[in-house]
């Protein structure tokens, strides 16, 4: 616990440093939150705070105990143990009132594939009671805001995982949430389609709705995320902006050097002394260093030829490697 | 945003009206085939049974037994207002099979339902009270049918349709109490096979449990559906006695609530995780 209070001090004065209103209005709260399935722990006692107004991201590998969470704070699934607060309310005693507030971008698209897509806007927006008229303008609103104007009558089967993930956005914002939680929004989409996903992402943003992204994409989290949390094996192994991690956790540059297969060990013992730190993966050797550039013509003054090399800035994935030993994705 | 907050569920808009709206919705789509279905199976069963296997069933009871076993009605009397409440059994039945599937794995729309303020067993009531609706339209559709044939000689006939309903939902609640404890549908058909088949043609609906062995009649007593068939026989024949209708329609009431209780305990257990 003191560690968490210790790091969410830590956060709440690099904020002031960025211009930010000292004043916090948390719009969810967890401390010590668990989740467990029988003996499994999903989520092992994490602490974090989401403030109004910006972008909130849970950074790790499958099975780390992101999606277990999403579900606590959407209040799909009971909280097992420790505090929650959505909203200023408790999710097991005030489920209905938090998710009408809340929308949610669930993992799989639970899209009706067999009706139109205006209709699954429809009926969602029915779901929250709302009139039908006032439904109707939100959904022609909507469909221009996931640019589907165009796809409106058709059968939801038809569409693109990229629409399909775009539909799934615009409705959980049909009933104009404060809160939107986004579990994986891009996982299994092309580039192109999760950059226009992630340039509408931005625009809720700038009208003030607080979003919470799961992913396991180290770049998705740089661009969206103003703080994020690193999760690995259902705790928090580290929380603060993308800059703060990587200035933190990792160099300012990083040199990558291919050898071939069985080589690459070898190579990183004489390294050693060329970089604050050297990791060794399965197909290349990394140094992480200030300087990415001298390293290499270090390197290579040391009589070493890699078969291929680049230099490039450190990324969120060289925190997650320095905090867990492993890489992102496998 | 939120300019518009949703409203909170009161008695005028009762929670299961959410997913209600959308069950209906999806009806839409599909109603032209139901309808049609709805009046032609009662015309095709009482051509069959009436012309045909009536017509052998009737000389032979006119022949052997001058009080008639079937009360001292034509056999597709007997038999029309039990066929009404045994197809309601089917369609209870179904919309609670691979429909519920449908919403809990295949489309996972229950999933998308719950991630708004509709809670569990909002679903359980939407879910129930739309199969009440199909049951309620499609036995309606069957009984004018029935009526237009002259099947239906008492006035209180018109309560068969509420019988129907009620043990539509006598075996809506069950099955789909069962159907959310499966993975998969692999069970479905068998259920379909041992359950809804024997007690289709056991039930008497086609011929008086009494011509059973004992201790099937006492099965036979035991179920939902031999209570919905004699109290519609009853109420379409006119020869309604208080105190066995009270028991038929009592037994069928507390199936149907003890079905809706289970559905929701086994749809909460499956969805809330």
């Amino acid at each position: 616990m003191q560690h968490a209070e210790a790091r969410q001090e830590d956060l709440s004065a690099s904020r002031e440093g960025r211009g930010r209103p000292a004043t916090r209005d948390e719009v969810v709260v967890a401390r010590h939150l668990e989740k467990r399935f029988g003996d499994f722990v999903a989520v092992d006692g994490i602490d974090f705070s989401v403030e109004r107004g910006e972008v909130f991201g849970f950074l790790g590998p499958n099975g780390a105990g992101k999606t277990s969470t999403m579900r606590m704070v959407s209040c799909l699934s009971p909280v097992s143990g420790g505090e929650l607060s959505v909203l200023g309310m408790e999710p097991n005693a005030h489920g209905p009132e938090i998710r009408r507030r809340l929308g949610l971008v669930p993992q799989d698209d639970t899209l009706d594939l067999e009706l139109s897509v205006r209709d699954n806007l429809y009926l969602y927006g029915r779901y929250f009671d709302l009139p039908r008229r006032e439904v109707r303008q939100r959904v022609e609103r909507l469909l221009e805001f996931a640019h589907l104007s165009e796809k409106g009558d058709e059968e939801v089967d038809n569409l693109s995982g990229g629409m399909k993930r775009r539909l799934t956005i615009a409705r959980a914002l049909i009933s104009e949430p404060e809160l939107v939680i986004l579990d994986e929004p891009t996982t299994g989409l092309d580039p192109q389609a999760r950059h226009l996903l992630w340039d509408r992402l931005y625009r809720l943003k700038q009208e003030g709705v607080t979003l919470v992204i799961t992913t396991h994409y180290m770049d998705e989290a740089e661009q969206l995320c103003d703080r994020l949390v690193v999760m690995d094996k259902g705790k928090i192994v580290a929380a603060g902006s993308p800059r703060q991690l990587i200035d933190t956790y990792s160099t300012r540059e990083v040199a990558e050097l291919r050898f071939g297969v069985d080589e690459n060990a070898a190579a990183a013992e004489r390294l050693a002394e060329l970089a604050a730190r050297v990791e060794v993966l399965p197909d290349r050797v990394l140094l992480y260093t200030d300087d990415g550039d001298e390293a290499l013509r270090a390197a290579l003054g040391l009589g070493l030829r890699p078969e291929a090399s680049l230099v490039r800035r450190s990324s969120l994935e060289d925190v997650f490697l320095r905090l867990t030993g492993r890489s992102l994705v496998d | 945003m939120g300019a518009l907050a949703a409203p909170r569920p009161s008695l005028l808009r009762p929670g299961w009206l959410r997913p209600y709206r959308y069950f209906a919705f999806r009806y839409k789509r599909t109603w032209r085939g139901t309808v049609t279905s709805s009046i032609l199976y009662p015309i095709l069963y009482l051509l069959a049974m009436g012309l045909g296997l009536g017509h052998l069933v009737n000389s032979h009871l006119h022949a052997v037994d001058q009080t008639g076993r079937l009360g001292g009605v034509g056999y597709v009397q007997f038999l029309a207002p039990g066929l009404l409440v045994a197809s309601a059994m089917q369609w209870g039945t179904n919309e609670s099979m691979y429909p519920v599937m449908g919403g809990l794995k295949w489309l996972k729309t229950y999933h998308a339902l719950l991630a708004t303020p509709v809670r569990v067993r909002d679903l359980v009531s939407g879910h129930l009270a739309w199969v009440a609706t199909r049951v309620g339209g499609a036995s309606a559709l069957f009984l004018a049918v029935l009526a237009v044939f002259g099947d239906v000689p008492s006035p209180l006939g018109v309560l068969a349709v509420l019988v129907a309903v009620l043990t539509g939902l006598a075996f809506a609640g069950p099955v789909a109490a069962f159907t959310a404890t499966q993975e998969n549908d692999a069970a479905l058909p068998v259920l379909y096979r041992l359950g809804t088949v024997p007690l289709f043609l056991f039930s008497g609906t086609f011929f008086p449990i009494a011509q059973l062995p004992g201790w099937l009649q006492v099965v036979a007593r035991a179920t939902p559906l031999y209570h919905g068939v004699a109290l519609s026989r009853a109420l379409v024949l006119g020869r309604v006695s208080a105190p066995a209708a009270l028991a038929h329609a009592s037994y069928l009431v507390a199936m149907a609530t003890l079905g809706a209780w289970a559905a929701r305990r086994t749809f909460t257990r499956r969805l809330v995780v």
